[in-house]
């Protein structure tokens, strides 16, 4: 052994194998964290008051027509069971509300996270695969074929549960109302409209052949190909309002944009004045304790109101600052007595 | 060749045939249970019909433990035997069976991928061991079959095959030796790979079969071999053998010295032939091959505890949402409102049975709580890590070029837990390198000056130049020990003479004496400088030369030294025909049985070499009358051939002969400290480590060498528990001690004890005696048999502290207490390699296990403890936004973040940086680490890995979950604040998240807070801490937008289509994104600076020194080559700048901060690092 080299077992003489890398060894000591937690407070501060401005230029206006009281006006059509129930409701503007303005419903209690709601729901229906449309896929049980036995397109708990409120809004002018055109176009995602949902291919030149022998969801006036009357582009699969509904809400309390107010006279927003909205009152909250809202926003860039980013940003800013003026003092009075140790 | 063997399978066919006729006959046991074996030689069964051959193992090794048929089933078995495996097991097929959130795959993928790494591990371990395994059974070797030498391979070899062996070829199987190419049938060899020694050993045939020297006259001999059932002892072998010869047979004894074992090389010898009595796995070396009992460390203890824990909180996590789910659903409107109808068969299953499944979907919902990857990254660390210390130059030999070596990388982090370190003297302490010192004889005490022997109290310069005369009892004295041993001798080209022990070409300068024991080597090159040369032994004859004088001994009997006896002898036949014994030995094994000389004397001297730390041994001897030594022959051959209790016979006969004796005297024999064997020690107690020492030597030397290593000195009180006889009196000494002891705290103690006194200590009074223990900083055990030492660890490792303990030794000795010790440490030393091969790590020298246990442990420990910590944390902010989401979502079991996911967190997006930090991170540099052992103090009693620490890991992984969540919660409000920027290409057109948002929302800012947690922690960043810290974040972000940017075939839902395009477009959601990871590491940043400013760590003291100071300054025993450079004189020049350079203030802090050892000072002038001090 001793013949093939005396120190044929010597280890390597690199850094690496003697643990020498080359290495940055921060140290968090009270020199380079003070000066660093002010800097950052300071930033935090006036990220946070930039947030906290711009979320207060934010105009909301809520309102809740579930009709729970008496006296509300929606109170009769949240009773009665039947169908085409209408309810109006008033609101004036004081100042003018800038556009452009962001029109939503809302829904508390509601919950669109419940496991077998949210995967109750067939894929290749909704990206048009006809093969599907004759035997849904079982997750969308008990939605997937009606008493007699036919296939519900599109299948499943979401699709069936879909809000069916509808909204007009008029200004009054000296007594007269004026409707406020809404459009709803591109409320929904757009990976969504344009490449995630598809309608199946025409039959004979009509979407609705395409549905033969399927029977819509049974919670749905009319079917998935009649949904928009007036925009042939807006039906099937690929109608707004029903994308919007299909991305399921995080929490059970949420809103979902129904429309937004960009056209005409109300492109810069709606002037003061008094409006008038008309419910078309079908969809039942009152069941589960839910409540059904509207409300009128605007978005800054960073998008609706939200008061606590701003004021997150304040507090931890501060808290920053505050902490090393603490820090600053205790070393100041205490010397770091072990600095030099 | 082939006809042989094919003639031998007949036979054997046709004799198994035979013995199951004779088995159902008779329904006897088979033979092969009975106590002795009888090999045929050559398979040459008698042949009268009533012979029933015995079947024995071939001769194959089988190392392996799979095969390529039971790979699979057996290595899985294995697998899911491990707690945290079948765990994932039962979560993975509980979602088979089960309607459960998550799909199979999420526990799944990650378990095939830990199940497969592993099993290639595995795999990989075992195939090196098949190809090892076929070389082995695949080499040729020459048998003798059908009166010719045939090759055959190593696994044909059968029982009573006669096998050839040439010169430096090993032996294929255990063998008996026939006979060598030398007429007195002798044969040297080296069993360096067995035991390692690396001495050559003579081994002999008997004479009737030493003449069978060729292929012709071996088919001729009729012998029988029988002897014992294989049984693992290197050294115990019994058998005889019956030679028939001209109708007459002879029986002759066989011994260990006839026997060649497998493994063992053939030297100095052209060829042997021998017949196996032993083969494959029967064989001993293969039945040496031992699993190595599992020892766990500290670490994996308290992992193993935190992962219960954690198994509790997943239990009542899940209990919980199950109990709330079911209060919950009580409301019929709650349960099944219009729009999320149940079917039938969910309406209609019975409620336990929902109840139960619900639970279970729980359970697997939260499952991801106990980290599956733990275990894989624990190992991966572990086997990666481990390379560092066979790496480590520091830890390399350079004399003797051998590097750390580790036998099992299980144990590195205990490495920096060790409260105790047990370590051996001889040959661990010391060289073991002996130099003939002095040496009493006939009561006149002598020192070795300049090669010769001049008595005490005269000068050097005795006026005679040329020959000294020698009076008679000197001449005895040398001649009785250049006689008493069992030295071989070898010269440097042996080549060159044909036969080494033809004196033709003359000696001395080229011969080199090889013995097993070093003393003995000493010895004989003593006496041979002081005249009386030992020639060589060839056959029976011994030779000496005195002053060039040759005389011829015969030799009768040797009496092997064995440790009960601790003594030698060896009969001899003078040149004048008289029989005489010399013996040698330990003089309380020899003092008792001499009957004449100047006792006294020589046992005044013997005490005074030991307390000058000598080894000693006392040389006697003893005529035989011509009636004497008949008698005694007559008892050693019969004790020798006795196949049943030889032993007990054989110590009855040694004992018999060995009494009576004439005293000589008495020799002293130095062995060397080893290097810095001072400085390690000290550093070891600077570290709050307790150093005892167990060694078999004698009281006053043993005391003495643990003087002159710094394990005792001069200030300390040296209290004695030695030579008690009965229990009371030991009882009584013990309670002395203690209050001597209590009396006198301020004072070190240092504590004496010897082998009888302790094993009287530890039968009745071991509490009391680890009281005493416990008091005293250095213990010293002497006189202690290797069963003792591994007694006395076991004592202090079940006492009711459970101090980790170390057990450091170089021979076979040592192997009890290294294999009882948490960790076991082997010094590669001259006393073989079993010590090596039984230990966990293994180094060259004692001094290493400075930087063994300072520095590597310390490493070890610190990477591991946050390793194991660190991955519970992030599960807890994995798994705790998870369970919150519940109470927002009905206990519907809905994920808050999508499968994969869920999947990769684990594996992908967490893993790397905390298995690199976990390999590379050091708190502090190393030569600070090794010059300042109190460091050590920081890590011990697993103290990163204390409840304490485990609870603030674990509430900050909750604390940093409840930010997470309800700081996404409040952002996200009414799912309209936080918008994205929905439309591509068209701006101002704000639209709504959706649940996989906010999931995803969440996930973005936990992965990026627990990378930034580990980031924090991490005090060394080398580029590849970088690479992967930064690299980890931006790959989740390719990620996403990659796996999110597809509509991906095979999934069944598009769930996570574009999500997280939708978030990053969001203004807001990168404002959230940033504060709510500052909101979560701002306070354990402030809570890192306040401690590390008011309340530091030593280690964190050390950490400023070393970033002031630079790393030249504190320089250290083991230095770099490259320590001084550039950066020190910039360090020191830096510390002009501020005023720093203050020549008291480091070696300062390194007394300040342990006051513990105050009064150490006097023996704190370790040199090497006060004076290199700036």
């Amino acid at each position: 052994m001793k013949n093939e080299g005396e120190t044929a077992q010597r280890p390597d003489n690199t850094a690496f194998t003697q643990q020498r890398l080359p290495a940055w060894q921060p140290i968090l000591s009270a020199g380079i964290v003070i000066p660093g937690f002010l800097v950052i407070g300071l930033a935090f501060i006036g990220i946070g008051v930039g947030l906290f401005l711009t979320s207060q230029t934010i105009q909301v206006l809520e309102m809740d027509y579930t009709g729970v009281a008496t006296d509300s006006s929606c109170f009769r059509c949240s009773m009665t069971s039947s169908q085409n129930c209408t309810c109006e409701i008033t609101f004036s503007l004081d100042k003018l509300f800038t556009g452009p303005v962001f029109f939503y419903y809302g829904l508390s209690n509601y919950y669109q996270n419940f496991r077998k709601y949210g995967v109750s729901l067939d894929y290749y229906q909704l990206s048009g695969d006809t093969q599907y449309f004759t035997s849904p896929q079982s997750v969308c049980s008990p939605y997937s074929y009606d008493n007699q036995n036919r296939p519900i397109v599109p299948c499943g708990a979401i699709a069936n549960s879909m809000f069916n409120d509808t909204f007009e809004l008029y200004q009054i002018i000296n007594g007269t109302k004026n409707l406020v055109p809404l459009d709803g176009k591109g409320i929904a995602w757009w990976t969504d409209y344009n490449i995630k949902y598809r309608n199946p291919s025409f039959v004979n030149g009509s979407l609705a052949n395409a549905f033969a022998g399927t029977v819509k969801p049974i919670n749905w006036p009319k079917p998935a190909y009649d949904l928009d009357s007036t925009d042939p582009n807006n039906n099937g699969f690929l109608n707004q309002d029903f994308l919007v509904w299909m991305r399921r809400a995080a929490l059970p309390q949420f809103r979902k944009l129904y429309r937004r107010i960009t056209e005409g006279n109300y492109a810069a927003g709606l002037p003061a004045g008094n409006y008038s909205m008309t419910v078309h009152y079908n969809y039942p909250v009152l069941t589960f304790d839910g409540r059904k809202k509207v409300v009128f926003s605007n978005v800054s860039w960073m998008g609706g109101r939200n008061d606590f980013l701003g004021i997150a940003y304040l507090v931890v800013g501060s808290l920053c600052v505050v902490m090393s003026i603490i820090m600053l003092i205790v070393y100041a009075k205490f010397k770091f007595s072990d600095d030099d140790a | 060749m082939l006809a042989a063997e094919r003639d031998l399978r007949v036979e054997q066919q046709k004799s198994l045939r035979v013995k199951w006729v004779w088995n159902d006959m008779t329904g006897f046991d088979p033979p092969h249970q009975s106590d002795t074996r009888t090999v045929y030689i050559a398979n040459k069964f008698p042949q009268n019909g009533h012979y029933v051959p015995q079947r024995f193992a071939d001769n194959r090794i089988i190392s392996s433990k799979y095969t390529i048929w039971n790979f699979v089933p057996k290595n899985l078995f294995e697998q899911f035997r491990r707690i945290a495996n079948f765990y994932f097991l039962i979560i993975f097929l509980v979602q088979l069976m089960i309607d459960t959130p998550t799909s199979p795959i999420t526990s799944g993928l990650p378990l095939f991928f830990v199940i497969t790494v592993t099993a290639i591990k595995q795999g990989y371990e075992d195939w090196l061991r098949h190809k090892a395994d076929n070389e082995v059974n695949g080499a040729p070797v020459f048998v003798v079959r059908s009166g010719s030498l045939v090759q055959t391979r190593s696994k044909n070899i059968r029982v009573g095959d006669i096998v050839r062996v040439a010169k430096d070829e090993t032996f294929p199987a255990d063998l008996v030796l026939l006979s060598s190419d030398r007429a007195e049938g002798t044969c040297h060899i080296t069993t360096a790979s067995l035991d390692g020694e690396t001495n050559l050993k003579t081994h002999y045939a008997v004479p009737e079969t030493a003449v069978s020297q060729s292929v012709s006259r071996l088919e001729s001999l009729q012998a029988v071999v029988e002897c014992q059932q294989p049984e693992a002892d290197l050294y115990r072998f019994v058998g005889r053998i019956t030679v028939t010869q001209h109708g007459e047979e002879i029986v002759r004894p066989l011994g260990p010295e006839n026997l060649l074992l497998r493994g063992a090389r053939l030297k100095n010898t052209k060829e042997i032939f021998g017949v196996a009595v032993y083969t494959g796995m029967e064989s001993k070396m293969a039945l040496n091959y031992k699993c190595k009992s599992q020892k766990r460390s500290a670490v994996e203890k308290s992992m193993n505890t935190f992962l219960i824990i954690y198994l509790g909180i997943l239990l009542f996590e899940a209990i919980l949402s199950t109990i709330l789910k079911y209060a919950w659903q009580a409301e019929d409107k709650w349960n099944e409102p219009f729009y999320n109808q149940k079917t039938d068969q969910e309406r209609n299953s019975s409620q336990i049975l929902k109840f139960i499944s619900d639970f279970l979907a729980f359970l697997v919902l939260y499952n991801f709580i106990i980290p599956i990857s733990l275990y894989v990254t624990v190992e991966l660390q572990k086997f990666l890590g481990s390379f560092f210390i066979g790496w480590d130059l520091d830890l390399y030999h350079e004399e003797s070029d051998q590097k750390a070596q580790v036998n099992t990388s299980d144990l590195n982090e205990e490495l920096g837990q060790v409260e105790y370190v047990f370590t051996d003297k001889t040959g661990t302490l010391t060289e073991n390198e002996m130099q003939f010192r002095e040496c009493s004889i006939n009561g006149v005490k002598y020192q070795e000056i300049n090669g010769k022997l001049v008595p005490e109290g005269l000068t050097e310069d005795t006026p005679d130049g040329s020959l000294p005369c020698l009076s008679r009892e000197e001449e005895l004295f040398l001649k009785a020990v250049s006689l008493c041993h069992t030295v071989q001798i070898s010269y440097d080209h042996p080549d060159a003479a044909a036969d080494p022990f033809s004196h033709a070409n003359g000696f001395s300068a080229q011969m080199e004496y090889y013995a097993s024991s070093p003393d003995e080597k000493a010895l004989v090159e003593a006496t041979k400088r002081m005249g009386v040369t030992f020639m060589g032994s060839h056959g029976e004859i011994m030779e000496i030369k005195k002053f060039g004088k040759a005389e011829k001994y015969k030799l009768l009997h040797v009496l092997e030294f064995d440790a009960n006896r601790r003594r030698m002898s060896v009969i001899l036949q003078t040149p004048s025909g008289q029989k005489v014994l010399f013996t040698k030995g330990a003089e309380s094994a020899i003092l008792p049985y001499t009957k004449s000389g100047e006792i006294d004397k020589t046992r005044v001297h013997v005490d005074e070499f030991a307390l000058k730390g000598l080894r000693t041994l006392v040389v006697a001897c003893r005529h035989f009358s011509a009636d004497e030594y008949r008698d005694v022959d007559r008892r050693l051959h019969e004790a020798r051939t006795a196949l049943q209790q030889r032993e007990e016979r054989l110590v009855e006969v040694f004992n018999f002969i060995e009494r009576d004796l004439e005293l000589l005297g008495a020799t002293g024999v130095e062995d060397k400290l080893q290097d810095k064997v001072q400085e390690t020690i000290e550093a070891l107690r600077l570290a709050g480590i307790k150093v005892w020492v167990l060694t078999g030597d004698k009281h006053e030397t043993a005391v003495s060498v643990s003087l002159s290593c710094g394990h005792f000195h001069r200030t300390m009180n040296i209290l004695e528990l030695v030579q008690q006889k009965s229990d009371n009196e030991c009882a009584e000494q013990l309670r002395r001690l203690a209050r001597r002891i209590k009396e006198d705290h301020v004072i070190q103690h240092g504590l004496v004890v010897d082998g009888a006194s302790l094993s009287l200590a530890l039968r009745e009074h071991e509490k009391l005696f680890m009281e005493v223990c416990k008091n005293c900083s250095a213990v010293l055990c002497c006189r202690m048999a290797p069963l003792q030492k591994a007694k006395v660890v076991r004592l202090l490792k079940t006492s009711p502290e459970k101090p980790i303990t170390l057990a450091i030794g170089d021979g076979a000795n040592d192997v009890s207490m290294i294999q009882e010790a948490h960790v076991g440490i082997g010094i590669m030393g001259k006393e073989g390699r079993q010590a090596v091969r039984n230990s966990d790590y293994a180094i060259a020298r004692f001094k290493f296990l400075a930087k063994l246990l300072l520095v590597h442990g310390h490493f070890y420990y610190i990477r591991i403890a946050t390793l194991v910590q660190y991955f519970f944390y992030k599960n807890v902010c994995f798994i705790t936004p998870q369970f919150l989401y519940q109470f927002f979502c009905l206990f519907s079991q809905q994920t808050l973040y999508d499968s994969v996911y869920l999947t990769l967190y684990n594996i992908c997006f967490t893993s790397l940086p905390i298995l690199v930090y976990s390999l590379f991170e050091q708190l502090v540099h190393p030569h600070v680490l090794q010059s300042k052992p109190a460091l050590y103090r920081d890590i011990s009693k697993n103290s990163l890995l204390s409840f304490k620490t485990f609870l603030y890991w674990t509430v900050l992984g909750f604390c940093h979950a409840f930010v997470f969540f309800f700081g996404s919660y409040i952002l996200m409000g009414e799912d309209t604040t936080l918008m994205g920027n929905g439309q591509i290409l068209r701006a101002n057109r704000q639209l709504m998240f959706g649940n996989w948002t906010f999931g995803t929302l969440v996930f973005t800012v936990m992965v990026i807070t627990v990378t930034l947690k580990l980031a924090l922690e991490t005090h060394f960043w080398t580029w590849m801490n970088h690479f992967v810290t930064w690299g980890s974040i931006a790959f989740y972000f390719i990620f996403s937008l990659f796996y999110g940017g597809i509509i991906w075939p095979f999934l069944h839902t598009q769930d996570m289509y574009f999500v997280f395009v939708q978030l990053l477009s969001s203004g807001s959601a990168w404002f959230a994104i940033i504060i709510i990871i500052i909101t979560c590491l701002f306070p354990d940043v402030i809570k890192k600076v306040f401690y590390r400013h008011l309340q530091p760590t030593s280690t964190q003291k050390s950490q400023f020194i070393e970033a002031y100071q630079g790393i030249g300054c504190v320089d250290s025993m083991c230095c770099f080559s490259e320590g001084q450079n550039a950066c020190s004189r910039l360090g020191r020049l830096v510390e002009r700048l501020m005023g720093r350079c203050d020549p008291a203030r480091t070696p300062r802090s390194w007394h300040d901060s342990d006051t513990f050892f105050s009064n150490d000072r006097s023996i704190l002038t370790l040199s090497p690092m006060e004076v290199s001090h700036c």
